[in-house]
């Protein structure tokens, strides 16, 4: 494939907008979401991505539909923007049957077949050595498709992190690996828990090519992740970005922030994916008067029916309670 | 009525902790966001303050890591205490606690003991789904080197580390989730049980209810019930799941000569046969009927609230159960 020139993103209003909405739509489809969980119809663990919208939206842009996609329990914007529908992501977070897990996962496990989205995983770490199995089968197949593995700084910290660096390194597999660095796995800061705080020279300790990119930038990650993952096509082997960013809510919803202050967070909130790129697009006169309204409207219509369809939805039945513990088997 | 202190089960540990720390220089904690961010369940909240990050030790990811830190540090002279979110994530260092903790001291012909202890959350009810609600006891109560503890009551939440501070060897505690919220009367002069001793939490003379943990209350409120069809149930807390408390068991079925198993965890390969076993081996001829037992369904625990709790065990089905052991004549 012929990369460099064609794989250039056009930094104009055509380009720009679709990125902005679909970071708008995560954003609203998230808030919804912690309002709902307040109402208690959504339960358990929820984890928000408020203020990393950027990462997903930008890698996203870098992905072909055939390519494989593996996130954590902080995955909603992962799989809204790999186009999972906002509606079997909203039903799973209602544990309806209509979700695209059956509702038996919740926000923490969303999967899709269709979207080769192989699931929220929510051990730490746990799916870096899937993501390198998911690369070693498509080699082996000679598949030329990319598996991008999403992960937060927290996970580094984990041998499985290393491990699967070795592997994939050594193996020469086509795996993305995204850490997205918030600097916080739930209360324990960075400097407290990485002897070094460059996460993406880890990667390159074990030879993968690896750049740190800034996560707020929605145009710089799309950038490298269409690089990145032009380069895996053409058999380059693994690369890994490190993106800088910002978690703006607490760990999940039962996260007192005790370890950091209210100023800090004001700080990353004003240079947060959405306003960076509105900001910009309006001063390089990108933005039309009704451009952000009228997306707005669009998206609330959205959530609005992806909270009419879970709300409608039935839940499983409990006699349906072991089904697919194994896998059925057709009688002969 | 008893003097005492309202407290929850979270403060009961708490409260184990600090005394700890307090008492003995050579203890310390060391786990996933026990200090800043006051743990994940907020059991420590306030002993960083207290104790400072010398002593209340935040630690990256790094489960496999800090557990054989601890095991290290337990054999150089300190007396850790590792904590580990859920024994969910314990699977992550169950090498360094089987491999290691276990096997030093018998391996080494008695050279090196590893006095740790490990505490950690288990169990289901908070819609966590299949990553974060399962309940691994049996697995640790299968190695011979560890013990396991299983305080299903504010007084043993309150005194059980203390007593696991002392033994010589790796000793884990398992917290239920459903549990930190319990509240209860911690008498002023409370007596602590030594903890390889099961307990009967009520006496009765139709049946014995068996179970530990997370189950103890679903069965003193089956048994209260059956109280009011005149059944008289016995309830018998296990507290230790290794070793376990044989004779108890003995016992409570010489006295009933029926027995219900109650357990959390899946019914193959279960604590719940494990004690079935036993009675079978060493109770038979004191039995009126098969040993039954009540066990979550062998499924991954799933996050909608009514299926997480059709896969677990229940009040409705312990009286059925109950009631079916009691029509064998
Ligand atoms: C193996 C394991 N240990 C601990 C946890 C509990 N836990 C869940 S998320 C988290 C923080 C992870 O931080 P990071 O990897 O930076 O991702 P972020 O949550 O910031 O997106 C912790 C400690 C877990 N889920 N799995």
């Amino acid at each position: 494939m012929n990369t460099a020139a064609s794989d250039k993103p056009h930094i104009n209003r055509d380009h720009l907008l679709p990125m902005l909405a679909d970071m708008i739509r995560i954003r609203r489809f998230e808030e919804k979401c912690a309002e709902l969980y307040t109402q208690e119809k959504i339960r358990g663990f929820l984890h928000l991505y408020i203020g990393e919208e950027a990462v997903a939206v930008g890698i996203a842009r870098g992905l072909a539909p055939e390519d494989a996609v593996i996130a954590t329990y902080r995955e909603h914007g992962h799989a809204l923007a790999r186009g999972i529908s906002m509606a079997s992501v909203m039903a799973e977070m209602y544990g309806k049957v209509t979700g695209c897990s059956r509702g038996r996962g919740g926000s923490m496990h969303l999967f899709d077949e269709k979207h080769r989205f192989f699931g929220g995983n929510a051990i730490v770490a746990g799916g870096l050595p899937m993501a390198v199995g998911l690369a070693l089968a498509d080699k082996m197949r000679g598949l030329a498709r990319v598996t991008t593995c999403f992960f937060g700084e927290g996970a580094v910290a984990e041998g499985e992190f290393h491990e699967s660096m070795n592997l994939a390194a050594l193996w020469q597999l086509p795996v993305l690996f995204v850490c997205e660095n918030n600097l916080y796995a739930m209360g324990t800061a960075l400097e407290i828990s990485e002897s070094e705080q460059h996460i993406y020279l880890k990667a390159r300790s074990y030879g993968i090519d690896a750049h740190a990119v800034d996560g707020m930038n929605v145009v710089d990650v799309e950038a490298a992740a269409r690089t990145a993952c032009s380069a895996i096509r053409e058999g380059q082997g693994p690369k890994f970005l490190e993106c800088k960013t910002y978690r703006f809510r607490g760990h999940s919803m039962f996260d007192t922030q005790l370890y950091r202050d209210k100023e800090e967070i004001e700080r990353w909130q004003k240079h947060g994916p959405i306003v960076l790129l509105q900001e910009w697009m309006q001063a390089n006169h990108m933005l039309l008067e009704n451009d952000v309204a009228a997306i707005e409207h669009r998206v609330a219509a959205e959530v609005a029916e992806a909270v009419d369809f879970a709300e409608s939805s039935a839940l499983e039945s409990e006699t349906e309670l072991d089904t697919d513990v194994y896998t059925p088997r057709r009688s002969q | 009525m008893t003097q005492g202190t309202e407290i929850t089960y979270r403060e009961a540990v708490r409260e184990s902790i600090r005394e700890a720390l307090l008492g003995d220089e050579r203890v310390f904690l060391l786990g996933e966001d026990v200090g800043r961010y006051g743990g994940c369940y907020a059991v420590t909240k306030g002993l960083l303050q207290e104790f400072g990050p010398e002593r209340i030790r935040d630690t990256p990811l790094s489960e496999s890591g800090f557990m054989g830190a601890g095991v290290g540090a337990a054999l150089g002279g300190m007396r850790p205490i590792v904590e580990i979110m859920t024994v969910n994530f314990s699977l992550l260092a169950l090498d360094q606690i089987v491999n290691n903790a276990a096997t030093i001291r018998h391996m080494s012909g008695g050279q090196f003991s590893v006095p740790l202890v490990i505490r950690m959350a288990t169990g289901a009810g908070r819609q966590l789904a299949a990553q974060h609600s399962h309940s691994f006891e049996c697995w640790y109560a299968h190695v011979p080197g560890l013990k396991v503890l299983v305080p299903g009551t504010i007084e043993d939440a309150r005194f059980m580390l203390g007593m696991a501070l002392l033994d010589p060897d790796p000793v884990i505690i398992f917290e239920h989730v459903m549990l930190y919220n319990e509240t209860g009367i911690l008498p002023n002069e409370a007596q602590p049980v030594p903890m390889e001793q099961a307990v009967v939490r009520r006496p009765g003379k139709d049946v014995s209810l068996i179970t530990y943990g997370g189950s103890l209350g679903k069965v003193l409120s089956a048994a209260s019930q059956l109280a009011g069809e005149g059944i008289e149930a016995e309830v018998l807390d296990l507290r230790c799941l290794r070793p376990l408390d044989t004779a108890a068991i003995v016992q409570t079925v010489a006295r009933t000569h029926r027995a219900v198993v109650v357990d959390e965890g899946w019914r193959t390969g279960s604590l719940a046969g494990e004690i079935s076993a036993i009675i079978m081996e060493q109770a038979f001829w004191q039995l009126d009927a098969p040993v039954a037992r009540v066990c979550s369904k062998e499924v991954p625990i799933p996050y909608p609230h009514h299926l997480e709790q059709a896969a677990l065990p229940q009040i409705p089905q312990i009286l059925a159960t109950v009631r079916q052991v009691l029509e064998h004549a």
